[in-house]
């Protein structure tokens, strides 16, 4: 019967493609706005990612997100490396500081200063450049959508020299990094330089970056991190969890994107559910024949449930492609952010299939009140 | 199942003080008013009257895809009445065809496949049915269009399909709800005809609703209604 129930489908082909337009339209809304939120959400913690080599990011208890910056004081960074089971610990720096260009232009960059001696948290794409030049005077390493900034239409190269806070800084490599969500350049240094070019403070330690011995659990040593010293200590995961919590909690973009996504799942009931009603309701009285026939309730559901399931299946995979395909284009073309983890797939999956059961539910009632005898009518 | 009203020799359809009434908002309808009738095995019984007078319910009553508000009714031995609907489910799939006046053919299968229809839903597998289905066809003169749509048959076309599918899983009572008021009238000659020389079986009754007085010569038996209740039944010589 469930060959029967396909050929029934089809056989409609307006309403056919109407139901898995509407499916496709929902799941694309709802795939494409989830990835773009999530792009944004990625941006947020995007020079968390960069700085791969630590476990265990360590910072002032009152810390909520990354850019929330609350220096500590070099003693924290004894502290911290004379906690059993921490292999080591490095200071990093993170900061926004001012360049001032050759031509006397202002540009805000963000600042991060690698530890001197082992440069932890350094970028992984150099493209120009040796991560070793760092290790020269006034040294820094830029990354290359800020390079393009400021000096646009000029090729890479290394040589070009600004100032911040008053000291002359000479690009020596151009690297690549993640977007942030300043967008603004990010500037790679030692952190005994970045403490120049910064605005001279008290304490200037930003984060202390640590690696657990092989045979120490990182959320073990967290937690330790914190009892003896009183700091915030987080491994990366959970510190990338907490930026994109904050801005969850303080800003208005998830509500903004959620009532898009909201919007998506209504427009895509509201389609997909009138016309697979329309659907049901048409052909209700072939239903009725074949419940005359003898085909229990039971089967008829399974029929409609099929008919369903399809039309779902065929709209997710159209709308989740589309939305791929959007992402696939928008892709260094755009400054929009866009990222399409499975779990986005999975979400899209489960509306979709509310959807569908929706539909079905109100299709089903519809058929299974239907008495066999209306044939006759 | 139970045996509440004796059964006849040779009878396939014992109606016993059947009643039918619907609700139409707070009016009462009393379609059926107290029925005795009987269908015998082999014979083509034709239930005639005047529109509204109650036919069809009796028919879907018989057919046991309505159930009646009183009275007894005995299909092929059983208390139909008494049945469970998945029951009575059962019971119209294994021993009941169907002839609808408008067809019901399924637009998007084929006649072969229409034709297979009652055999897919008793589960018989789709190569066998669709055989059997063919052979049928080519039976009632449509083996050169069993791969037709039904939109592209023409009325009596599509009436010998939906004949071939009432008759493809040998059902043992066989109803048609005005077979030929659809088709013209040589058109409606050759289905009853087709009717007469297919369906009627010594083990098989067929009972045909009708207000079509041309279709008479093909009956063995006449129950004529009104008003809900049976008037008159008088044997005929097909």
């Amino acid at each position: 019967m469930l060959w029967i129930a396909w050929r029934i489908l089809v056989g409609d082909t307006a309403k056919y493609l109407g139901m898995i337009i509407g499916v496709a339209f929902a799941s694309l809304l709802i795939a494409q706005q989830a990835s773009i939120f999530c792009g944004l959400m990625r941006l947020t913690v995007s020079q968390i990612l960069d700085v791969e080599g630590a476990a265990i990011w360590v910072m002032d208890p009152d810390v909520q997100f990354v850019d929330d910056i609350k220096p500590l004081s070099e003693n924290e960074l004894l502290r911290v490396r004379g906690v059993e089971g921490v292999r080591w610990a490095v200071r990093f720096f993170k900061g926004l500081g001012r360049a001032r260009l050759a031509e006397g232009e202002y540009q805000q960059v963000v600042l991060l200063g690698l530890d001197d001696a082992t440069l932890v948290g350094a970028p992984q794409t150099i493209l120009l450049g040796s991560l070793d030049d760092l290790r020269q005077p006034d040294a820094v390493m830029m990354d290359r959508r800020g390079f393009e900034r400021l000096w646009p239409g000029e090729p890479l190269s290394v040589g070009k020299t600004f100032e911040m806070n008053d000291r002359r800084a000479v690009i020596v490599g151009v690297c690549e990094s993640r977007r942030t969500f300043q967008t603004f350049p990010v500037v790679y240094t030692r952190y005994s330089q970045a403490t120049m070019f910064a605005p001279h403070e008290r304490k200037l330690l930003s984060f202390i970056l640590v690696q657990n011995e092989p045979n120490v659990d990182a959320d073990a040593l967290c937690r330790r991190i914190t009892q003896q010293t009183g700091l915030q200590a987080l491994t990366r995961n959970g510190f990338i969890w907490k930026t994109i919590f904050y801005y969850l909690r303080q800003t208005g973009i998830p509500v903004n994107f959620g009532i898009t996504v909201l919007l998506g799942f209504i427009v895509g009931v509201a389609i997909a559910g009138q016309t697979f009603y329309l659907f049901a309701v048409e052909n209700a009285r072939q239903y009725a024949t074949l419940k005359a026939l003898g085909l229990s309730d039971a089967r008829v559901v399974v029929m409609i449930l099929q008919q369903a399931v399809v039309v779902g299946l065929i709209g997710y995979s159209i709308g989740v492609g589309g939305a791929a395909i959007f992402g696939l284009l928008i892709q260094n073309r755009s400054k929009l952010a866009f990222f399409m983890p499975w779990q986005v797939l999975l979400g899209t999956g489960i509306a979709v299939l509310v959807i569908v059961l929706a539909v079905s539910v109100l299709s089903v009632r519809r058929v299974i009140v239907m008495e066999p005898a209306e044939v006759f009518k | 199942m139970t045996m509440a009203v004796p059964q006849g020799e040779g009878l396939a359809v014992v109606c016993r003080a059947v009643t039918k009434e619907f609700r139409q908002g707070s009016v009462i309808v009393r379609a059926l008013r107290g029925v005795d009738v009987e269908v015998r095995m082999g014979e083509l019984t034709l239930l005639m009257g005047p529109s509204g007078c109650g036919k069809t319910t009796l028919l879907s009553v018989m057919a046991g895809i309505l159930d009646p508000t009183s009275g007894s009714i005995n299909v092929l031995g059983s208390d139909i009445e008494r049945l469970t609907s998945r029951q009575k489910t059962a019971f119209r799939m294994k021993n009941i065809g169907f002839v609808f006046q408008m067809h019901n053919l399924l637009p998007a299968l084929s006649a072969m496949e229409n034709t297979a229809v009652p055999l897919l839903i008793a589960r018989r597998p789709r190569n066998a049915a669709l055989a059997a289905a063919r052979q049928l066809l080519e039976g009632v003169g449509l083996g050169e269009r069993v791969d037709a749509l039904p939109s592209r048959l023409s009325g009596g076309e599509q009436q010998r399909v939906a004949i071939a599918r009432a008759l493809v899983h040998r059902p043992r009572l066989l109803v048609c709800d005005e077979p030929t008021s659809a088709l013209d009238a040589k058109s409606g000659h050759a289905i009853m005809q087709q009717l007469r020389d297919i369906a009627v079986e010594p083990d098989r009754a067929v009972v045909v609703v009708t207000h079509d007085p041309r279709v008479i010569e093909f009956a063995d038996r006449i129950a004529t209604m009104d008003d809900g209740r049976i008037t008159d039944v008088r044997e005929t010589k097909a």
